[in-house]
């Protein structure tokens, strides 16, 4: 960049320092020094329960709360929304800024085609109705990581409007009672991000990386249909999955693909609406869920203590696990709107009203995109269950997780176990052993087709579940063996010889005949302790099954 | 041969009867000659010598790039130079150098044109005098010429003629002098409600507003984005049409560009305008327009009547809204352009550092003159979420009333229209700055800015020397994108009226004593 920038470079150690990072949009607190922490012991309220929220207490009225959502979804696109900088996730500061995104006068904005109908194949997924016309908005605020005083945007008349999207919550002892639920969309809209700032407290300066700025995003708004943390949660991460089926976002929270804010209200049921706060940074679903119900709490102790809440903006403290206040004048700020002059109307077409001869560089077609839309995970989802015979609650497991479902459909691929053992060896000792590592499913050390040949050996009774477990583990610890390496080696094949196994039980009874006797007392739990013995005589080599029939037919011969 | 037009020195570089950096060498020295005038801001002398060379380099090998190859131009200080400072007159972008060409300017310099430098004006093109920029107030070339001052002389009272010199016009009256005073042959301007149209008037040149759309605003440093255009300053007609062919055109960059392909600009001489339908808006006569003004707006009409041509009087109902609809709407953009400038990126940063808010303020407050600061104020006091549908809403309403009476007075069978382009003829400084900025561009923009509101292409010609020796010219509006027949028009105006060559030989010659003082006292002054 030829223009004179000061204070920009930013050495890479700098980025240990605090990075607040806010969305584009509102919300613009100063991050220093405002955390205004113990001020009425949040974290032990935090650790309730929602329930205890929704509950009336002895002599109190019902609570209810509503949260509405405001997501931000980076746009998965080469080039920025109106220039043509590369988007790239960590790359050095300001490595990937136009003369446009550094605000340089006289630069115009041009609109990123690719953008626009990942808007509009988001919409559809969402059930939108989308904007045959649509117009851009500058929202002015001054701030140092938005060069033009202004975020191009889409207020008055949005791309795509009225939608809903479907979720399930999972309630009951085992989690296993699904809830389908619905929350309303209503509008999804084109926007520039915003650049990062990080605040140098020590040298008391900010350090402005432009890489950000510019960048695509699709700002979706979720009416107030929610009313706990997880049913929040539960929904971003449906939107998750399906602007991640649609490839129109990475949607990676961490990377901050995916930004999240809240607003939350309590009010008792039939009454009107409380007054709302807005919760920002909040970063990952887990402290989504965390911070809604921290703040609903928050919100009904204060009412109950006689307080009134504040239309005010709170960020999420993920280390104190509770909102505070953020510093800004944020609800005072009046934006301005007005008219980008320098973009025309966005038109789209359908099939019906496309101009002919348009040149198809020129034009979106609407019912094109529609039929391009890939499987959305709800389709993905029901054909598990019917073409496995999987429970819903299965399902959904092997969609949340990161390449979950592919790894299973790949052992499905290789295997002739039926596809409940699959499931469960996937679902429970799989992922138990991810989960216990902290690993992702692209870092495991057990591939597909290794599980689909230890479930082959299982499947043929060529060992037994016990030893199946034993070779998972082995095969977890040393990649690189065959399951039926690891079986050989370890002498885990079942026990073929019945007559040494007809010798092992008849030994086993003899050596304890105090078993055999509570059984013929009538005491049909002490078969079981036999069983047990029995398999511990081969070790674990036998299946109990038959160690069973065996024990039974001896036993009254 | 810096009298002569575009078209004739380009003749005359093909037929080598002047080489590219002889030609260069006259503007420069001519340039220096005027320095007094303060039409440049920056002159770009080694750009334009080393471009003359290239250019020369061309001519011996036979093939030049067209008509501009080898032509002098100026560029209006608030389009982009790639290496050239870049200033719009302001404490703001004092010393920026931009790091790309406007389109336009890359366009001239595919052409083979030679930039001699960046013109004056009205700081961000804020005003109709060009006296408001922070280099210093533009005089006009009429001031020194022979025609003017033997009228002068003729008055009694001899007032101290350093302090009689007259205004440009504005904003691009760095451009219109630049122009006038034969620095080059085609200067560009910019147009958002009137700048360019005015100072040509008062300077005695062509002044071209094009339509909107047609051609590229991308790195022009915008006053009102929606109403923008450049502006093509010329000394002929013929001129300003071989320069709109070479700007106009879609740009990839400027998505408010039209995509249709741009129609030839060559004019065709009307011998017979008896199938021309001219209209006078009746709104546009009003009390504050000079005598001298109108009845050379009343001689031009009979003109064309006694040509054969049907010469109609018309009504735009809503003229008398458009002042006030164009500065609710010129601030409110304005507010929201000038809010890039705060001293972040580029251009001035002031001292202070205790936070980014009190360096934003700082910044702007060192930065901005005040008819800057007091723009951006009331632009966002109308933007503001209680008056944003009491003003800026209703300013829009009221601008697309204003776009419809063109459009109806166009559907009912004119061609083209006829009215002044400002109320008098240029006035002397030391009057032009007794009332305020404001006052000022209202009055300066009263028949130019409806224009911009509509988005048409309008044209100032000078038709004659007031009583004073002074230029008046008068402005033909087109209906939009008609922007050739707008021209043919004008060029036939052009032919019958014969407007008089400006005298500088007192400049352009060996300089005279008289003119030696006059030099002198005004370096001093300075």
């Amino acid at each position: 960049m030829a223009a004179p920038v000061l204070r920009w470079s930013c050495p890479a150690r700098r980025w240990i320092l605090a990075n607040i990072d806010r969305g584009p949009r509102h919300g613009r607190g100063s991050p220093t020094g405002s955390r205004s922490s113990g001020k009425r012991g949040q974290s032990s309220v935090a650790q309730q329960p929602l329930a205890t929220a929704q509950k009336p207490r002895k002599g109190e009225h019902q609570w209810a709360a509503v949260v509405g959502l405001e997501i931000h979804a980076q746009i998965s696109s080469n080039s920025k929304l109106f220039s043509g900088s590369q988007v790239h996730f960590a790359a050095p500061p300001n490595s990937l800024v136009s003369f446009f995104d550094a605000s340089l006068p006289g630069t115009l904005p041009v609109l990123n085609r690719r953008c626009v109908e990942a808007a509009v194949m988001t919409g559809l997924a969402l059930n939108c109705h989308i904007n045959k016309k649509s117009l851009f908005d500058r929202k002015h605020y001054f701030y140092a990581d938005l060069p033009a005083g202004y975020q191009i945007t889409q207020q008055r008349l949005p791309i795509a409007v009225k939608g809903s999207l479907a979720y399930s919550v999972f309630v009951g002892k085992n989690r296993n009672q699904v809830i389908n639920k619905t929350v309303r969309i209503k509008q999804i809209q084109l926007e520039q991000d915003s650049g990062k700032s990080l605040h140098d407290d020590l040298r008391s300066q900010t350090l402005i990386d432009l890489n950000r700025a510019g960048v695509g995003l699709l700002e979706v708004v979720l009416e107030p249909d929610m009313s706990c943390g997880e049913e929040a949660a539960t929904a971003v991460r449906e939107l998750q999955l399906i602007l991640q089926a649609l490839g129109t976002s990475q949607a990676n929270m961490a990377e901050g693909q995916l930004r999240v804010d809240a607003n939350i209200s309590v009010h008792h049921p039939g009454e009107p609406l409380g007054v709302r706060t807005e919760v920002k940074n909040l970063n990952s679903a887990r402290f989504l869920a965390k911070a809604i119900d921290y703040e609903i709490q928050r919100q009904i102790e204060e009412l109950e203590n006689g307080g009134e809440i504040l239309n005010e903006t709170r960020s999420f403290d993920c280390k104190l696990g509770c909102t505070v206040p953020m510093r800004d004048k944020e609800g005072k700020q009046d934006y301005r709107f007005i008219p980008e002059p320098n973009l025309p109307p966005l038109l789209l077409y359908d099939s019906a009203s496309l101009p002919a001869g348009a040149d198809p560089q020129q034009v979106i077609n609407i019912d094109q995109l529609r039929e391009q839309l890939p499987e959305l995970p709800r389709v993905t989802r029901e054909k598990l269950v019917q073409q496995y015979g999987m429970l819903p609650e299965h399902s959904f497991t092997l969609l949340n997780e990161v390449g979950l479902l592919e790894f299973f459909q790949n052992v499905m691929k290789e295997t002739r176990a039926e596809p409940k053992r699959v499931t469960s060896w996937v679902l429970n000792t799989f992922l138990g052993f991810l989960k216990q590592q902290n690993l992702a499913v692209s870092e495991s050390p057990v591939t597909p087709s290794a599980l689909a040949e230890l479930l082959n050996l299982l499947d043929q009774k060529t060992i037994s579940s016990a030893a199946a477990k034993k070779v998972f583990e082995e095969l977890w610890r040393s990649g690189g063996k065959t399951p039926a390496q690891i079986v050989s080696e370890k002498r885990l094949e079942l026990m073929q010889d019945q007559e040494a196994l007809e010798e092992l039980c008849q030994a086993t009874m003899e050596k304890h005949p105090q078993v055999v006797m509570d059984l013929k007392k009538g005491n049909p739990r002490a078969i079981n302790k036999l069983i047990g013995l029995v398999r511990k005589a081969t070790l674990n080599r036998a299946d109990p099954t038959v160690i069973k029939e065996m024990l039974e037919r001896q036993l009254s011969s | 041969m810096l009298g002569r037009t575009l078209r004739e020195v380009s003749v005359a570089l093909k037929q080598g009867q002047i080489t590219p950096t002889e030609l260069c060498q006259e503007c420069l020295s001519l340039i220096k000659k005027t320095k007094f005038l303060n039409a440049y801001i920056t002159v770009s002398e080694e750009v334009a010598l080393k471009q003359a060379e290239e250019s020369e380099e061309r001519y011996k090998k036979g093939h030049s790039l067209g008509e501009l190859d080898g032509i002098p131009v100026a560029v209006k200080d608030n389009f982009s130079t790639t290496g050239i400072k870049t200033t719009c007159a302001s404490n703001m972008l004092k010393g920026y150098v931009p790091p790309y060409n406007a389109t336009v300017v890359q366009k001239l310099l595919d052409q083979g044109a030679l930039l001699m430098g960046k013109t004056n004006l009205d700081e961000f093109a804020m005003g109709s005098g060009s006296t408001d920029g922070v280099f210093g107030p533009v005089k006009n070339p009429w001031s020194y010429s022979k025609q003017y001052r033997e009228k002068k002389k003729q008055k009694p009272h001899g007032e101290n003629e350093d302090t009689n010199w007259l205004i440009t016009g504005g904003s691009s009256g760095g451009s219109a002098a630049a122009v006038s005073a034969f620095t080059c042959f085609a200067a560009l301007g910019s147009d958002t409600g009137g700048s360019t149209r005015n100072p040509a008037a008062l300077c005695g040149v062509v002044g071209l507003k094009p339509t909107y759309g047609l051609v590229s605003r991308h790195g022009l440093i915008p006053l009102v984005n929606s109403m923008d255009v450049p502006g093509i300053l010329t000394r002929c007609v013929d001129d300003a049409a071989t320069v709109l062919g070479v700007l106009a055109g879609h740009d990839c960059k400027d998505s408010t560009t039209v995509q249709d392909p741009v129609k030839s600009f060559i004019l065709p001489s009307l011998t017979d305008v008896s199938k021309l339908c001219i209209g006078i808006p009746k709104e546009y006569l009003v009390p504050e327009l000079s005598s001298e003004v109108q009845s050379l707006w009343s001689k031009a009409a009979k003109l064309f009547e006694s040509e054969g041509a049907k010469v109609i009087e018309v009504s735009l109902p809503h003229t008398s809204y458009s002042i006030v609809c164009y500065h609710v709407l010129c601030t409110s953009e304005v507010a929201s352009n000038m809010a890039r400038f705060d001293g972040l990126e580029y251009g001035h940063r002031c001292d202070i550092n205790v936070s980014t808010e009190a360096m934003y303020a700082a910044t702007r407050r060192e930065g901005f003159n005040d008819v800057v600061r007091g723009r951006i104020l009331s632009g966002n006091f109308f933007l503001l979420k209680e008056n944003y549908e009491n003003y800026f809403i209703k300013a829009q309403k009221v601008r697309r009333l204003i776009a419809n009476d063109f459009v109806n007075v166009f559907n009912s069978g004119v061609d083209v229209l006829l009215t002044p382009t400002t109320l008098s003829e240029a006035v002397p400084y030391v009057e032009f700055i007794k009332e305020d900025n404001r006052t000022r561009s209202a009055q300066g923009d009263i028949f130019t800015q409806a224009v911009n509101m509509a988005g048409l292409p309008a044209v100032s010609v000078p038709m004659a020397l007031s009583n004073q020796g002074l230029p008046i010219g008068l402005q033909f509006i087109g209906r939009a994108f008609c922007d050739q027949q707008l021209l043919t028009v004008a060029k036939w105006f052009e032919k019958q009226v014969q407007f008089p060559i400006i005298q500088l030989q007192e400049i352009m010659g060996d300089c005279s004593s008289v003119f030696e003082n006059d030099l002198a006292s005004v370096s001093l002054k300075q």
